[in-house]
């Protein structure tokens, strides 16, 4: 019973940390419709910027903080270069995220090499219902749910954030009532830029990371993320949470091996349902 | 009187086709102007002009003060109540210039409605919701394109009621642009027929509607009945 406690509240900070980046997804794929294969390059930068801000002697919290501004600079840069010019596709956007994600590898070697980083969390082990577990990953928990419940007051309550949804909901009538939808995509690539910054800061004390820590992201993140058809992000979060859990059951009965199998498995199974449902989901709009 | 709208030797290409050629129109201020044509005329196109969503090849467009559009289809924020789509109408004018209570007072049937997802309205009830979205622009002039387009005739004369309330009490300016030809002529005071992207006729729309051209290919054929 303890140890079944302790895999749940293990994969429920993994999961966070999936849920995130795809929540960063569906952020950006709602407002421009581009699948934004960088996703996992602005946690992993988020991260090694915070590893080096905590060596050269800035307290937690600032590092932290630091990382994920970097993380949203990233994803605004992304953005201009993806959907900066007028006109571009979807598609052609999605094949320029893929060009960059792997433009940050180099950065990221030429800048932190191509060892393992990590930084210390919440030390110490907490105790819950008799499972004993790092106390880091209650944190993980602790800040994800608030940047959930921020995010949906947000997208429903602010008109800023209203703005972003009539992108999404109608990106036509956006521009007759006078919205910028291309610098509402930027502003949305900024916003999953640092909830992926957020996702690397916050699971690196327990997961180390390396310049290709960003594929695990994004592999679990997407299958978060078209749970919801890719766009709407509190089904990603459930969607990453439960991944996390399934993972971490399976590392925990079956053996450390079939991680990422999880996720694919997962992902394919819930794309061929919607494909059969309700058709592919959509790649222009 | 000045125009509130003047367009002058208006030329649209789309990819080397010409969509609009030489287009001349002007609506005065307070004047209701309408604008028929047939399918594929370039009506939407002169609304995507007018609103700014599309640059001209050549020739001026000149807009004393402020135009809002009510697009074709309605184009509504589906997953947005109605009162966020009517928000989403004031975004240009900034926070304070979002409170939608006026429209409620205006358009009274919006206010039972204004939690409801817009997706889920009939089509009269979505053409209201994109009219007050349009008049939360604070417009002094509304272009209104298709404003009978699939609706039954008990909801369009309603909308005309609306329309006709703002354009004599509050001075507002409208351009109709209509496939409904009859409905538009009734209507306003001045028309212009767009035929292949070019203005064949404009005047009076009594004098317009007793036209042999117009009655032949907008009314049906039949000499309208004198009023």
């Amino acid at each position: 019973m303890s140890d079944l406690i302790g895999y749940l509240l293990t994969g429920l900070g993994i999961g966070a940390g999936f849920a995130l980046v795809g929540s960063g997804l569906v952020a950006i794929y709602r407002v421009t419709r581009v699948v934004n294969f960088a996703q996992g390059a602005f946690a992993v930068l988020a991260a090694m910027l915070t590893s080096s801000l905590l060596g050269a002697g800035l307290p937690h919290g600032v590092a932290e903080v630091g990382g994920v501004v970097l993380g949203a600079l990233a994803g605004l840069i992304v953005g201009v270069i993806a959907i900066g010019r007028p006109g571009t596709s979807p598609g052609t956007s999605l094949i320029v995220t893929l060009g960059l994600g792997v433009l940050a590898y180099a950065v990221e070697v030429l800048i932190w090499g191509d060892q393992p980083r990590s930084f210390p969390g919440v030390s110490g082990v907490a105790e819950v219902g008799g499972a004993r577990l790092p106390a880091h990953y209650l944190l993980i928990l602790a800040v994800t749910a608030p940047v959930f419940l921020v995010m949906a007051w947000f997208f429903a309550r602010t008109d800023l954030g209203r703005a972003l949804s009539a992108c999404a909901s109608n990106r036509y009538a956006a521009q007759v009532v006078g919205i910028d939808v291309r610098r509402m995509g930027l502003l949305a690539f900024a916003i999953g830029g640092a909830l992926g910054g957020l996702a690397g800061v916050l699971t690196t004390p327990v997961q180390q990371v390396t310049f290709d820590s960003d594929v695990t992201l994004i592999v679990n993140g997407f299958a978060a993320a078209v749970l919801g058809g890719l766009t709407r992000p509190m089904v990603a979060l459930a969607g990453g949470l439960l991944l996390g859990v399934a993972q971490t059951l399976a590392a925990g009965y079956g053996g450390g091996a079939y991680q990422m199998e999880v996720a694919l498995v997962l992902m394919l199974t819930v794309m061929i349902i919607q494909a059969a449902r309700t058709g592919p989901v959509p790649e222009t709009a | 009187m000045t125009g509130v709208i003047e367009v002058r030797d208006l030329v649209v290409r789309y990819s080397g086709a010409t969509a609009l050629d030489g287009i001349d129109l002007t609506v005065h201020e307070n004047e209701m102007v309408a604008l028929i044509g047939a399918n594929g005329a370039g009506k939407s196109t002169l609304v995507k002009v007018l609103s700014g969503l599309l640059r001209p090849e050549s020739g001026t467009i000149t807009v004393a003060g402020r135009l809002s559009q009510v697009p074709e289809g309605r184009e509504m924020f589906p997953d947005l109540s109605v009162d966020d789509n009517l928000r989403l109408g004031g975004w240009r004018n900034g926070r304070k210039g979002r409170d939608t209570t006026a429209i409620y007072d205006l358009l009274p049937d919006l206010a039972p409605i204004r939690a409801r997802k817009a997706g889920a309205l009939s089509g009269g009830q979505q053409q209201m919701v994109a009219i007050g979205r349009a008049l939360m622009a604070r417009p002094d002039v509304l272009v209104v394109d298709e404003l009978s387009l699939g609706l039954a005739p008990l909801v369009v004369a309603a909308l005309v009621d609306h329309l006709r309330f703002l354009h004599t009490e509050r001075g507002l300016a409208v351009l109709l642009i209509e496939q409904n030809a009859r409905l538009a002529l009734d209507l306003c005071r001045r028309a212009y027929v767009l035929e292949a992207g070019r203005i064949a006729l404009h005047g009076p729309a009594r004098e317009l509607s007793r036209d042999p051209r117009v009655t032949a290919a907008y009314l049906g054929g039949h000499v309208a009945v004198p009023r």
